[in-house]
């Protein structure tokens, strides 16, 4: 599987969304996304590309586009 | 500043006069924001007769009974940016606070709780063990106190293992496997007093397995109360969860969920520290003036974070004691305290009715 795959694979498991939803999420822009469904979707991430995030990152990755800018710094390219 | 600048200034780095300044300009554009957009908060300050342009020092701006949240809803945004809604029970159960948040005031919450737990925890994040139970975070839109803390603290934690169950036992299994998985590395358990002391402590009594959890950093937090009933007191808390599971860092804090974020936490003497987002004053009963620092008085705290609701200054219903500012042996900056306990109901009514009276 592709890293934007598993990218794309760590949203949909979380929040139950549809492909064609994943570019325009944001934090808070649907009622799974809240800040329950945030700490499931760092954890999936987490486990899925075998990183551990700092807090500041965790707090700063407000949408699944930001987020992508965000794993650069863990070396996961998307 | 913006609260932007002021969230990247380390959180007990600034002396007395530093800190007040920032404070007090702060707070006086809160009131200013709150009086602008909360017709009640308006309508309080106008019969207190109240200026905010008066004030010399963020003690000049009046204090809000913590209890008023309990009988209205008190907004200063618009309802459809308010998207999430704390609750809290404070003492009784039968009158529930609401705090209403919109993302800024959310958001900042959280960045916060941050910077004031990693002073003390490190930023390095670790496995972590709730002593509750994952029912509290089920209902998402209304959470909880005790939910909104749970989650507040899960940024710090990795591998996120409940500790309870659904009834409130204790989950061996699960405990068990956690402390095998990271057995040698540095662990945080969160979980609030009383159920560290009722659901997990004496659980670990009647287990004929001890667990080792000498590694772990135990925060805890949400009042003394019942334990006080019991006659347990602080030291006793802590030597004898070490004496069940080898836990020696230990660490209380002292918040409510009308200021969510700015909370209070113990350092290593023992004092609960106030950060550069917050403050808390010691007032007499008799007049509301200043206490002296060791002169024991009703607690009022204020924060920067609430933007959404007027609960920037806020008297509480708890007596402490201030210690000291800016010389606690730790080397952490502003004022340390202790709270002594609860103030009896018939005197916290009182202030709530004297400040009714004006709407």
């Amino acid at each position: 599987m592709s890293n934007l795959d598993k990218y794309k694979k760590a949203f949909a498991d979380t929040f139950e969304a549809e492909e064609e939803q994943l570019a325009n999420l944001e934090y808070q822009s649907i009622p799974k996304w809240d800040s329950v469904g945030h700490m499931a979707l760092i954890a999936a991430l987490e486990e899925a590309f075998d990183i551990m995030m700092d807090t500041d990152d965790i707090i700063d990755f407000s949408s699944f586009e930001k987020g992508k800018e965000i794993l650069k710094k863990y070396d996961v390219a998307i | 500043m913006t609260y932007d600048e002021i969230l990247k200034i380390s959180p007990f780095s600034l002396n007395k006069s530093e800190k007040e300044g920032i404070l007090t300009e702060r707070l006086k554009e809160l009131t200013e924001r709150h009086i602008d957009a909360c017709p009640q908060y308006a309508s309080m300050m106008r019969a207190v007769g109240f200026k905010p342009e008066s004030i010399d020092s963020y003690y000049d701006i009046p204090f809000l009974p913590v209890s008023l949240f309990k009988e209205l809803d008190l907004v200063s945004v618009p309802k459809n940016d308010i998207f999430k809604c704390v609750t809290s029970s404070g003492t009784t159960a039968q009158a529930v606070s609401k705090i209403y948040l919109d993302r800024a005031t959310a958001g900042n919450q959280q960045k916060t709780l941050v910077k004031i737990v990693s002073d003390f925890t490190g930023s390095a994040r670790m496995p972590m063990l709730i002593i509750d139970t994952p029912s509290v975070i089920k209902d998402r839109a209304m959470f909880s106190a005790r939910g909104a803390g749970i989650l507040g603290f899960s940024i710090f934690g990795l591998d996120k293992t409940y500790a309870l169950g659904d009834d409130m036992q204790i989950d061996i299994p699960a405990v068990e496997a956690f402390v095998e998985r990271h057995r040698g590395e540095k662990v945080l358990l969160f979980g609030f007093t009383f159920m560290v002391w009722q659901h997990f402590y004496k659980e670990l009594l009647m287990n004929e397995n001890k667990f080792d959890l000498s590694n772990g950093m135990l925060i805890h937090g949400g009042g003394w109360k019942k334990l006080v009933s019991e006659s347990v007191s602080r030291e006793e808390f802590k030597r004898r969860l070490t004496d069940a599971c080898g836990l020696s860092d230990i660490f209380d804090y002292y918040g409510m969920a009308e200021q969510t974020g700015c909370i209070y936490m113990e350092c290593e003497q023992g004092h609960l520290h106030a950060s550069i987002f917050s403050d808390v004053v010691t007032r007499r009963h008799i007049d509301f003036s200043p206490c002296d620092i060791g002169e024991p008085g009703i607690i009022q705290v204020v924060s920067m974070l609430p933007e959404s609701y007027p609960g920037h200054s806020l008297l509480t219903e708890d007596w402490g004691v201030i210690l000291g500012e800016d010389d606690c042996p730790c080397g952490r900056k502003g004022r340390y305290f202790k709270v002594s306990g609860r103030l009896k109901n018939a005197e916290i009514r009182g202030c709530s009715d004297t400040y009714a009276v004006g709407f």
